[in-house]
């Protein structure tokens, strides 16, 4: 075997002689290639074409009883193969629109199934997803509801059990056993009170409650759970710290709701010993254990000393009236609603009633009359409020009027949405008009605007506006009915000719706020009916006016938020820019976000629109300087701190904008642009991309509009475009993004003839080689560069051939410039990479040899025609080509010691033949000598895929076939396919 | 060797009319085979009367009539001395519900000083190294609807400071006028009270209004007896200065066990009366009492 080896290696130094590349023919080897090639027709033929839906439209309730939908396609071709299957409905759609039905149906059915699904459709059916959930309440009230005075918890669990001392425990130290005491005092003590408890431990402990009630509900002290539960309720009664009832409600009706369901669940699975109950079990089906547990919870709920308590325990699991009697609940919600009446606290009545409305509409939706009596009574205990008590009170907590009635809006807000909810037209006017006949209505007409049907609400809003204008001042602040009402019209429209007054009328209150956090709340209302219905005009006045009021004092700082959604909502009806920024007072309320973390938020938002919206390029002054205005913000708001994602986004938005600058033809002011832009974002550097690729563009686009002929002004201003790119390139820290973007910038710059340009472009690419490092990190992950690198340098290669060589230097100075880099780059350990350049140099090597090259670039001249063909010139690259061979066969040479490297070897000699195979002269038997034995070599052990081999042959033997290249026909005598044993 | 002895009657509720079968089984569970020397079950109604200590001393005389009156009294051997086998036993049993000679049973009370109690009681005896198991059992017995029928007759009622009794100083209440009605003052038992209330005036604020139900026990005979009143229930109604004018809801369900029929003997009487108090928020505690009958049917 080393003999072999040794003797081929002789043999390929001896017939590196007077080797040259094969004479190619491009015109007709691409002739060639595809000799049966047809015209493509683009006829109407299309394998795709049929089933190409291009219009699909989806009609609901077209037939009667059930929805379909049905795909037309344009086509008259036959019909979509999926949709002809399932008979023109498409399958999702179909579930879609079987999904309603099935709900009810499942919910009517209903045997077997699992329990707890079969229950949420139950609670499903009769409220409709439409109806606000108290769950989305529930933290709004926790929210707004909030105290820094001190609370108290006051327990009284009742000891039921005597305290005699334990006989057992006598032996036991007495210090022992008080501690044990105060441990039963903490499961079933008697009285037991905390103070001074801020509101979260107020929170804590209500949660620590609702744990103990699980706790003991499955430890089976049921006795204990309703003891809890009493005392909690009992808390309700409690209104010092008036401001924190509605939390302390929201929070104590949690455990309520606990309570019921933990009931309710027990007393289900006792009836569903043999089989579960249908889910519309009536009480007939229920067994008698199971009623007689529940009577008991009703008659023990019924013997509780306290009024709260009894209401609210009793509300709580009046859903287990159904396993009594069929009219239970019935006949309950108005007892319960009547005895709401003997609470002498207007504030206490009033949750009670929105927890007994709450319940009911849980539990018996279809029940509308108590939701009603309890309004009633509301209305006929309203008088109270104003009463001796309750001012009795507020003084001595001393709480302002306006403030105790903002405490009853969530109740009655909830109680009028229940009734409001699927309630005929008249019965909101009937309430209306009752609250109109009150005298103190504010806090009604409040709720009554929050409550209805927004379209009810804004058919009306003069009518509501002419209430709001004869209410009292003193009690509730206006503002807050405007506001309410100004919700109402952000989601439904008032009539049209009533637009500007309602308008007026409600700016004329709202600019008078003095409160700057009162004033913001209800002008951010206010701004989306005003975007919705009026032009810019109005809106730049709206504007003005807040700029007006939260200027002084810097109250802007307090109220970011809902200057944020002013802006959003702005954003949602204006779409186009030009108008947007012409607005005067746009960019002023810009600037009052001056917190810098809001600053470049309000700007993403708007920069985010900006690239939805904006589907046409634009060189409008206004818009271009409103918006470099506000990309500057944001680059600048990019520090040493600011995370790569981040920074990764803000230049994407900054892209977005770049890319939808255009001056038209007016290629110097775009250019002037890109320097400007340069200058403003230089800390992103995919914009400085962006920019370069945006200039190259230019360039490119100026050569198209003269047509390849460049007078001295556009060669002057392509000149300038390449010089942009030059001295921005550096800037980039990425290495890869500089290389392509050398290469890149040298194409445009060779293609508009710029040829020092081109060269400068190509020279630094090549110095900069050396400097790329071994590995990079590609998505946070380190990964070698090399792949990348061969990508990169294939592709430089490519260029080369039409670089003309620059007279000053020598011939192929760029090759052998970019060889000797490669040379000297520090190559992995055990990598070909090296070799494997030089064997892509040799086809390059070979087509500058040829007397017509591949390609060329208009109207630059190509080394072919500086040097003619001259043989100088051919024996430069011969020598070159020697070289690099000689190169690649050392390399080989070494290739010997593993398998590893075995394979490696015979990979790189058979690319080393396929590239003499293509482009070299076989005619030379040196040669062709040469390629037998790298055949021979690749093929030495075995490691050659069998299947390229046989290929390759195929391919030898019908070149051959070629007139001139009958040689090739000896050469294949000589490749012998490796037996496969 | 653990044994359990439990009874289980057949209603859930364990309420029995006088004439039917107290029907239900008697189980035993035991890992293992277990002796014993016989299972016993007996029914017993008993009424025990109870002398409060305050009219102890006066009525010693009537000791005698204190002694509780047995109306019923039933015993059967379940099962001859023998071995249970080990799991769990069933003996079904049943007893006709007749009361003894001519006594007649009353409903079920639980009282302070007169009790009507009814129980079934088991008993296993067994040698002399294992204890004795017994396990009683309370049945509930509801007497014999009554025939008559009940007409609901609403009692009206107002209460100012001159429809008072029992007060020093007339000069010093506050001014107040309170009305309301009951919708019946002879009531089914296993119908809740109602009627309403209604604060018309009241120039002190109202701290609460409650409703007591009260029980009234006679324990004797003709010549001298013992009459004691007691709270059974306190309920509240009104919290609070309620508003004035709106009638408030009278509403109170009658505990089961702790009330019965209105019940007349030789020997005792039971007798319910409601008050509904009134408290105002200077602690003026005012009282309006109206004596129950109670019936079921």
């Amino acid at each position: 075997m080393h003999y072999d080896f040794m003797n081929y290696v002789f043999f390929c130094l001896l017939c590196k002689k007077n080797r040259r590349s094969r004479w190619r023919k491009y015109e007709a080897e691409l002739q060639r290639c595809h000799p049966e090639a047809l015209p493509v027709e683009f006829g109407d033929y299309h394998p795709l074409k049929p089933i190409m839906v291009t219009d699909t439209k989806t009609r609901r309730g077209t037939r009667k009883g059930s929805t379909s939908s049905s795909s037309s396609s344009s086509s008259s071709a036959p019909a979509d193969p999926l949709s002809s299957m399932l008979d023109g409905t498409d399958p999702l759609s179909m579930f879609a629109a079987a999904s309603t039905s099935e709900t009810s149906a499942l919910s009517h059915g209903g045997s077997g199934g699992d329990l707890g699904r079969k229950k949420r459709v139950k609670e499903e059916e009769p409220i409709g997803a439409d109806f606000e959930p108290w769950s989305t309440k529930r933290g709004e009230i926790l929210a707004r509801f909030t105290t820094t005075e001190k609370l108290s918890i006051n327990l009284f669990m009742g000891s039921d059990r005597g305290k005699a001392p334990n006989p057992g425990t006598s032996a036991v130290s007495e210090k022992v056993r008080t501690r044990l005491e105060e441990l039963d005092d903490l499961e079933e003590g008697s009285q037991r009170e905390l103070l001074n408890l801020s509101q979260q431990d107020y929170a804590n402990r209500i949660e620590e409650l609702n744990q103990s009630l699980k706790e003991a509900w499955s430890s089976d002290q049921k006795v204990k759970a309703l003891k809890i539960v009493i005392q909690c309720s009992k808390l309700l009664s409690d209104t010092s710290v008036i401001q924190f009832y509605p939390s302390k409600f929201v929070l104590i009706t949690d455990i309520l709701d606990t309570f019921g369901r933990l009931v309710y669940d027990r007393i289900w699975t006792m009836c569903s010993d043999p089989r579960t109950l249908p889910d519309s079990f009536t009480a007939e089906d229920v067994n008698d254990t199971a009623k007689e547990t529940c009577l008991n919870w009703f008659f023990k709920i019924a013997s509780i000393r306290e009024l709260l308590p009894r209401l609210y325990v009793e509300a709580a699991i009046l859903k287990c009236s159904r396993f009594l009697s069929k009219s239970g609940i019935q006949e309950t919600l108005p007892r319960l609603t009547a005895m709401i009446r003997g609470i002498g606290d207007p504030l206490v009545a009033a949750y009670a009633r929105a927890y007994l409305c709450r319940v009911g509409m849980e539990v018996a939706p279809q029940l509308k009359e108590s939701l009603n009596a309890n309004f009633f009574d509301l209305l006929a205990t309203f008088r109270q409020v104003s009463g001796d008590s309750v001012q009795r009170q507020l003084h001595l907590q001393r709480v302002e009027a306006p403030e105790y009635l903002t405490l009853y809006s969530p109740a009655i807000n909830w109680i009028l949405q229940c009734i409001a909810y699927r309630a005929p037209e008249q019965l909101l006017t009937e309430m209306m008009e009752r609250c109109k006949m009150m005298v103190n209505n504010a806090l009604l007409l409040n709720s009554i605007m929050r409550a209805f049907r927004p379209e009810f609400v804004a058919t009306r809003a003069t009518d509501f506006i002419g209430m709001i204008k004869d209410c009292d001042e003193s009690g509730f602040p206006k503002h807050l009915l405007y506001g309410s009402l100004g919700r109402s019209l952000a989601c439904a429209d008032p009539p049209e000719s009533e637009r500007l007054t309602i308008l007026n009328e409600a700016w004329k209150v709202i600019t008078k706020v003095r409160n700057p956090q009162d004033y913001m709340n209800c002008a951010e209302i206010w701004v989306e009916f005003t975007c919705r219905h009026f032009t810019k005009r109005e809106v730049n006045t709206v504007l003005a006016d807040i700029i007006k009021h939260m200027t002084p004092d810097r109250a802007f700082e307090d109220a970011y938020p809902q200057l944020q959604s002013v802006i959003r909502k702005i954003l949602t009806y204006f779409h186009d820019f030009s108008v947007l920024f012409s607005m005067e007072r746009f960019l002023p309320f810009l600037d009052m976000f001056q917190k810098d973390s809001v600053r470049v938020e309000v700007c993403k938002s708007i920069m985010e629109v900006f690239i939805k919206h904006q589907l046409e390029v634009t060189r409008d002054p206004v818009i271009l300087n409103a918006m470099l205005h506000i990309c500057k913000t944001m680059h600048d708001s990019v520090n040493a701190l600011t995370l790569e994602d981040e920074k990764r986004s803000l230049a994407l938005l900054i892209i977005g904008f770049i890319r939808m600058v255009s001056f038209g033809r007016d290629f110097e002011q775009q250019l002037s642009f890109c320097v400007e832009a340069r200058a403003t974002f230089c800390n992103l550097e995919p914009v400085l991309v962006q920019l370069i690729h945006t200039v190259n563009q230019l360039a490119m686009e100026t050569r198209r509009v003269v047509k390849g002929n460049h007078s001295r002004k556009t060669a002057a201003f392509v000149r300038a475009c390449a010089a942009y790119c030059f001295i921005t390139i550096p800037s980039l820290s990425s290495i890869f993004s500089r290389l392509h973007l050398y290469l890149l910038s040298g194409q445009v710059a060779l293609a508009n003839q710029c040829l020092s340009q081109a060269d400068a472009f190509l020279k630094a690419a090549v110095s900069i080689l050396p400097e790329v490092p071994r590995s990079i990190s590609v998505e946070g992950k380190l990964r070698s560069s090399e792949t990348f690198l061969l990508d990169f340098i294939n592709n430089f290669l490519a260029t080369l051939l039409v670089v003309p060589d620059h007279p000053e230097h020598g011939v192929l100075y760029l090759v052998r410039g970019l060889l000797n880099m490669v040379q000297d780059y520090t190559w992995e350990d055990n990598s070909d990479a090296k070799v494997r350049v030089y064997i892509s140099a040799l086809p390059l090597l070979a087509a500058m040899s040829q007397e017509t090259y591949l390609y060329s670039i208009p109207k630059v001249d190509s080394n072919e025609t500086l040097y003619g063909g001259d043989p100088k010139f051919l024996s430069e690259i011969n020598k070159l080509c020697e070289t690099l061979i000689g190169q690649i066969l050392d390399h080989l040479k070494t290739l010997t010691r593993d398998e590893q490297s075995v394979r490696r070897q015979s990979a790189l000699a058979f690319s080393l033949f396929g590239v003499l195979l293509a482009h070299g002269d076989l005619r030379n038997n040196k040669l062709s000598q040469l390629s037998v034995n790298l055949w021979n070599l690749s093929h030495k052990h075995g490691h050659c895929e069998t299947r390229v081999s046989v290929r390759t042959l195929e391919s030898i033997k019908h070149q051959a076939q070629q007139p001139d290249m009958a040689h090739l026909a000896d050469a294949i005598q000589r490749l012998a396919l490796q037996s496969r044993t | 060797m653990s044994v359990t002895l439990d009874i289980k009657l057949k209603r859930a509720n364990k309420v029995y009319h006088e004439g039917e079968t107290v029907a239900g089984v008697i189980t035993l569970s035991c890992k293992e085979a277990m002796q014993h020397h016989g299972i016993s079950l007996s029914m017993e109604g008993i009424v025990n009367l109870q002398l409060s200590s305050k009219s102890v001393g006066v009525f010693e005389a009537f000791y005698n009539s204190v002694k509780p009156i047995q109306l019923i009294s039933h015993n059967i051997e379940v099962a001859k001395a023998g071995k249970i086998p080990g799991g769990k036993t069933e003996i079904p049993f049943e007893f006709p519900l007749n009361a003894k000679g001519n006594k007649v049973l009353y409903e079920t009370y639980h009282g302070v000083f007169v009790n009507i109690q009814y129980s079934l009681r088991c008993d296993l005896k067994r040698s002399l190294l294992a204890k004795d198991l017994s396990r009683n059992c309370e049945f509930i017995v509801h007497c014999q609807p009554q025939k008559a029928k009940v007409v609901p007759a609403p009692v009206n009622f107002t209460i100012t400071p001159d429809t008072l009794q029992n007060i020093r100083e007339r000069s010093l209440l506050p001014k107040f006028l309170i009305r309301g009605h009951l919708d019946a003052t002879s009531c089914v038992i296993s119908q809740p009270l109602t009627g309403e209330v209604v604060v018309e005036k009241s120039e002190v604020p109202i701290k609460s209004i409650e409703l007591q139900l009260v029980r009234v026990e006679t324990c004797g005979c003709a010549e001298g007896y013992a009459r004691d009143a007691t709270e059974i229930q306190n309920i509240q109604i009104a919290e609070g200065d309620v508003c004035h004018g709106l009638p408030i809801p009278i509403y109170m369900v009658f505990p089961r066990l702790f009330t019965c029929p209105t019940l007349e003997t030789t020997n005792f009487k039971v007798e319910f009366e409601i008050n509904i108090v009134i408290i105002l928020h200077d602690d003026h505690l005012i009282t309006e009492n109206f004596p129950l009958k109670l019936c079921r049917v």
